[in-house]
């Protein structure tokens, strides 16, 4: 069972490193942050497996609860800033019909 | 018994993630990868701790009951937050007007538009 939970964390790196590439070739900037979003959730799942293996669960799933934490701080913080303060680079081919106002909480 | 649960929720954790991680590489659109990353995500993130709760839950004692319910708070906590961060994701992109893919118009080719003068094409070309 052991392999078992070894093959199923390099499966997991290894998808985790595709997903790289979309963090750091991504066309727009919001597309990083997505991928960013996307291995920082996979990064607890990680991080339980290896306290599994360890043999040590108890201090790792601290760990992991703290990380799902700051990963979807950090996620809702990124967006949020892209949203209100960067300009996009490349002209849409299809803007919204209606832009929204900036009057939002 | 148990093995044959824990092997389930694992590969389909795995497979859901496969899912996400071609989505996210494939999808030629900001807006198709945000469906493929948000919805694959969670779920195979619930999954594979599923699968990671019942594997400890192997040798049954006090301790042990108390890490399983605490990785099943992370359960929750990953079911109702990463869906918002979707959605606010989703949504930074919509207002900063992230630009949309054209699927690209079929080339012109004279087998599908042609002259009523002329005789017909031949077979080769």
């Amino acid at each position: 069972m052991e392999a078992l939970l070894i093959g199923v964390g390099v499966i997991l790196l290894l998808l985790m490193m595709l997903a790289l590439y979309r963090a750091i070739g991504g066309p727009t900037i919001i597309d990083r942050i997505l991928a960013a979003n996307v291995i920082g959730t996979k990064t607890t799942v990680l991080i339980i497996l290896i306290g599994i293996l360890y043999g040590r669960v108890d201090m790792f799933v601290d760990i992991a609860l703290t990380y799902a934490l700051l990963n979807f701080v950090a996620s809702i913080a990124a967006s949020r800033f892209y949203q209100r303060h960067v300009q996009p680079v490349a002209e849409p081919s299809a803007p919204p019909e209606e832009p929204k106002e900036e009057s939002r909480a | 018994m148990l093995d044959l649960i824990v092997v389930l929720f694992l590969f389909g954790g795995l497979l859901l993630f496969t899912g996400t991680t071609v989505g996210l590489l494939r999808f030629p659109d900001f807006y198709c990868r945000v469906h493929a990353a948000g919805k694959g995500d969670t779920l195979s993130t619930m999954l594979l701790l599923g699968g990671l709760i019942l594997y400890h839950l192997h040798d049954f004692s006090g301790a042990s009951v108390l890490v399983g319910l605490k990785l099943f708070l992370i359960i929750l906590f990953v079911f109702v937050s990463s869906p918002v961060a979707t959605h606010a994701i989703i949504d930074a992109g919509y207002e900063a007007r992230a630009p949309y893919w054209v699927k690209p118009a079929p080339p012109e080719s004279e087998a599908t538009s042609p002259d009523p003068g002329s005789p017909p094409p031949s077979p080769e070309s």
